[in-house]
């Protein structure tokens, strides 16, 4: 559906190109009613009134008032759209759009809307905008007229549908007929034919449509309804299983991206890394930083504002890595309980320090336009910003599968891992390698905090959430193998996703734990079992 | 999984008693009455908690500018429990033996009010709880501030039933006792007004949940049954704000499906872009916009202590506001800082809201106070769509549970109870705490 503010935009454009005519006369009475409106019946009283004019200039004014943008003013009672900047807002004449003035907040004030005067107002721009010259705004008027159906409209649409060229535009004005005539005392082949185009769509819409109908209908009516709804039912639990597939995949990258860089820190150096989750957090931190910078100097970058925190991202993680493995986790390897417990501290100690420096509260951390929303495929919605993070998160993944099999580095990398003496007798510098190695991975950790910071809260207790998860991926997955952790973090997000329908969020959880208790007793050394004398060791 | 956690709590204790302890300035002055104040301050709490704090501690500050109080200043000891259950009840113990605090302000969660309740009761102190909580619960050392049940969560299902004719009900929740015990009162009293069960959805999840497409979906096909529907919400903390994200990606907006929050307030709101939220309901006792010479007042004192222009108020924080003033007031009714001559002076007690009313201490120690219902505006504000027409007394048992609509809590002499069953005639029994 297009957003209001689209048809608003549109609707404002007409408003201002007709300009003020001899109509205004009828219309002024009616919008200064507003001012003495004292609840929303009254209010939704006049909104009616304004829509039964059929005056397409209306619509400015009940946009306004939708959007909360409709003001009285308390000396004269004149009623006016005004825009809020700071403590002034410029006020402008309902109808033609002229310019009225400035004024402080307390000079005027508001009109109430809420969620049902909302829905009033949107079925009346709904009918108006049936005439638009633009088809995006015809359909969405369609849409509108299909999800509250009013039988007074079925000869608006015919002669919308008449006049209509667009094929796509032409079926929904034809589906929104159709959910009329259904509510209309037509009969009854004409609602035959109505069920049948509605029965067709196959949508939720369409089944919540025929549902309502179903329980009032009657005789053949109401089978042929049933059936339909049969029908879309079947449909439906064909996509539901598709659904939780993408649903599943969408949960196994956050899982790979969140666990991606403990598989290299725990995976493949063996260090028990407690503040992984916190390297994540750095790294939402770090977008945090870089879109209020944003914000403040160059807002046209907004939509940029990831792709510059990710390189800053992983600097700033990584950096925080080398100095914990360089001041810390060096003095530590080969104790394992000890590693556990200093990690653990530090993680403390960096969650308390974001803290003080950031406050405890959460930090809105934007969506550029290209990660919100979601498009619909077939039944199936599928939002952006979960798309992306898939999409990330396989990149990531291959980006650091390259370099682990096909550098220099990658190549020291695993033979420190593989045999520590013999690496460095042949002349690799291991302390070197173990911080460089240490540092790509808490990079990695906080190159998935930029993406995690997309769908989860930034708060200091962000890494808390996903270390579990992160050590149950990597142990899964099994521990040293980079695929592993890939396999690994998608079947735990598509086998939570299957689960959860049936068992609910909670035991669903509990349920994959038992699993992975289960799993990793045939099977110690988890999915993909690494071959090397490190494992031994 | 075990292991972790146990290293986790076992480290965050450690860390904890280590370093924090000096935020406690503890050190004995003959002239001052000290007043604990029991707020996380650090783990996962600490997002709600620490403005808590703040406000205590800018409350007692407005107080010693009026002259304190009977002629002594007040002091504030201020404990970190760090989101720690048990650790509240040692803190708690601190604040009553070491510190020897007139009366504590303090606690979020319900089970961090449970663990401090038995040494309330054993040391004879003040607790003043400031949270929206499940009810079911009236213990004699406890003021109840925040909205019980019948404040909050009832009015919000009057309004969607009554304004927005909704039909088909799904109440969302984390899975802990306020939210079940919360959920479980509104089921019966859905039910009887005569709401089939088909008809509500019950949902949890656990806490800090954050992938929510699922559950959204559900509420999706739930509410396409050509019946109007709305979510309640007892959704908590740090899991909203993922949950409003997925519901305005998956396009749920007000007008066609609502969610009516009773966990989410201006504080929480601060870290959202709420313009797809525009619409979406919360219910409190007070909002940051309500239009009162007193709200103003307090808003304006509150930015300039904090020193932060942007900084927000929210209900509990009035929660705070109120049960402080009437501490005051007790205390000089008494005369004396003594917990048993306060906790007898304050029932009855009124003092002047943020809303424009005076809300008063009633003998089952919760308060009076006026339910408001909200939409969320576009700049994180809540714009009040209705209100209740007089103020509503907190009812502690609810009416619509079986096992407690026979309760009431009288603690004034000569019944002194807590639970007391109108049906038997006796004390004691059901919810016996």
């Amino acid at each position: 559906m297009i957003p209001l503010r689209m048809i608003a935009f549109i609707v404002t454009l007409l408003a201002l190109s007709l300009g003020a005519s001899a109509q205004d006369a009828d219309l002024k009475p009616i919008i200064g009613k507003f001012a003495d409106s004292k609840n929303f019946r009254q209010t939704e009283a006049i909104v009616l009134e304004l829509a039964a004019t059929g005056d397409s200039r209306t619509e400015r004014v009940l946009v306004a008032l939708s959007d909360g943008n409709l003001y009285v003013r308390s000396a004269d009672k004149g009623v006016f759209v005004g825009s809020e900047s700071g403590s002034t807002i410029t006020l402008s004449d309902p109808v033609s759009g002229e310019d009225a003035g400035q004024a402080t907040k307390s000079e005027v004030s508001k009109i109430r809307v809420n969620n049902s005067l909302r829905r009033t107002i949107r079925d009346a721009i709904g009918t108006l905008t049936l005439g638009s010259d633009d088809p995006a705004v015809r359909l969405s008027a369609a849409e509108t007229m299909f999800r509250s159906p009013d039988p007074a409209s079925i000869p608006a649409l015919d002669a919308a549908i008449a006049s209509e060229k667009v094929a796509s535009v032409k079926t929904r004005l034809e589906q929104a007929r159709a959910s009329a005539v259904l509510l209309s005392d037509l009969d009854d082949e004409q609602k035959q034919a109505a069920i049948a185009v509605i029965g067709a769509m196959g949508s939720r819409d369409a089944l919540s449509l025929l549902t309502a109908y179903e329980a009032q209908a009657q005789g053949e009516l109401k089978d042929a309804a049933a059936a339909a709804i049969t029908g879309i039912n079947s449909s439906l639990a064909l996509w539901a299983a598709g659904q939780n597939v993408w649903y599943g995949l969408s949960l196994g990258s956050v899982l790979l991206l969140a666990a991606i860089g403990l598989a290299i820190t725990f995976g493949v150096m063996g260090v028990i890394n407690m503040a992984h989750g916190e390297m994540v957090m750095l790294g939402a931190y770090t977008t945090y930083v870089v879109q209020n910078l944003i914000r403040g100097s160059a807002p046209e970058l907004f939509d940029y504002s990831l792709l510059i925190a990710l390189p800053l991202a992983f600097l700033v993680a990584g950096g925080v890595g080398l100095v914990l493995e360089r001041g810390i986790i060096r003095f530590l390897y080969g104790r394992p309980l000890e590693t556990l417990l200093a990690t653990w501290g530090v993680s403390l100690v960096l969650q308390q320090t974001v803290r003080s420096i950031f406050g405890p509260t959460n930090k809105e951390v934007g969506n550029p336009s290209w990660m919100s929303g979601a498009f619909q495929l077939g039944e199936l919605s599928v939002t952006w910003n979960r798309l992306w993070i898939l999409v990330f998160a396989i990149v990531v993944f291959f980006a650091l599968l390259y370099v682990m099999n096909r550098t220099a580095w990658g190549l020291q990398m695993r033979a420190v891992t593989a045999n520590r003496r013999m690496a460095s007798s042949m002349g690799i510098r291991t302390p070197w390698i173990d911080a460089m190695t240490f540092a790509l991975g808490s990079g990695i950790a906080g190159i998935a905090g930029v993406a995690l910071s997309q769908i989860d809260n930034v708060s200091p207790n962000l890494g808390q959430g996903y270390i579990i998860d992160s050590f149950m991926v990597v142990v899964f997955g099994g521990v040293g193998n980079l695929w592993g952790t890939l396999v690994g973090a998608l079947s735990l997000g598509v086998l939570n996703k299957f689960l959860e329908p049936y068992a609910g969020a909670v035991l669903g959880k509990i349920l994959v734990l038992v699993l992975i208790i289960l799993f990793i007793q045939k099977r110690p050394r988890g999915l993909f079992a690494l071959k090397g004398r490190a494992v031994e060791a | 999984m075990t292991m972790w956690s146990g290293v986790r709590q076992f480290v965050g204790a450690a860390a904890v008693t280590a370093g924090i302890m000096s935020a406690a300035t503890a050190y004995a002055q003959e002239d001052t009455i000290k007043v604990g104040i029991l707020h996380s301050l650090s783990g996962t709490m600490a997002i709600s908690e620490t403005t808590l704090k703040d406000t205590m501690l800018f409350l007692i500050d407005e107080q010693n500018k009026k002259g304190g109080v009977l002629g002594k200043k007040l002091e504030a000891v201020v404990v970190d429990p760090a989101s720690d259950w048990p650790l509240f009840a040692e803190k708690a113990r601190e604040l009553i033996s070491v510190n020897k605090v007139a009366a504590v302000f303090g606690c979020w969660t319900s089970v961090s009010r449970k663990s401090v309740l038995p040494v309330f009761e054993e040391l004879d102190n003040i607790l003043f709880y400031p949270v929206q909580y499940e009810g079911e619960e009236s213990q004699r050392n406890v003021f109840y501030t925040g909205a019980a049940p019948n404040q909050q969560a009832i009015p919000a299902v009057d309004y969607l039933m009554n304004e927005e004719g909704v039909e088909r009900w799904v109440l969302a929740g984390t899975d802990y006792v306020y939210p079940q015990t919360t959920n479980k009162i509104l089921q019966a009293y859905l039910e009887a007004k005569g709401v089939a069960k088909e008809d509500i959805m019950v949902n949890y999840t656990p806490f800090g949940h954050s992938d929510w497409q699922t559950i959204v979906t559900d509420i999706k096909n739930f509410g396409s049954a050509g019946k109007k529907t709305a979510v309640v919400s007892t959704i908590n903390g740090d899991a909203n704000v993922p949950f409003y994200k997925e519901l305005a990606n998956q396009g749920i907006k007000a007008e066609d499906i609502p969610v009516v929050a009773f966990s989410v307030g201006e504080e929480e709101l601060a870290g959202l872009d709420t313009g797809p939220l525009v619409g979406h309901l919360t219910a409190w006792n007070y909002f940051q916009s309500v239009d009162t010479p007193e709200n103003a007042d307090f808003i304006e004192k509150w930015k300039a202590y904090i020193k932060d222009d942007k900084r927000v108020t929210n209900d509990p924080m009035e929660a705070h506001y109120i049960g402080f003033n009437m501490w005051v007031k007790a205390v000089e009714k008494a005369g004396t800082t003594d917990p048993d001559a306060v906790i007898d002076a304050l029932i009855g007690v009124s003092v002047p809201n943020l809303s424009g009313g005076f809300s008063s201490m009633m003998p089952n120690h919760h308060i009076t106070k006026p339910v408001l219902i909200g939409e969320i505006q576009s700049d994180g504000q809540m714009e009040t769509v209705w209100e209740t027409p007089g103020l509503v007394v907190g009812d502690e048992w609810s009416d619509y549970l079986p096992d407690s609509k026979d309760l009431i809590a009288d603690w004034r002499a000569p019944m002194s109870c807590g639970n007391f069953n109108v049906a038997t005639g006796k004390c004691g029994g059901q919810g016996a705490n």
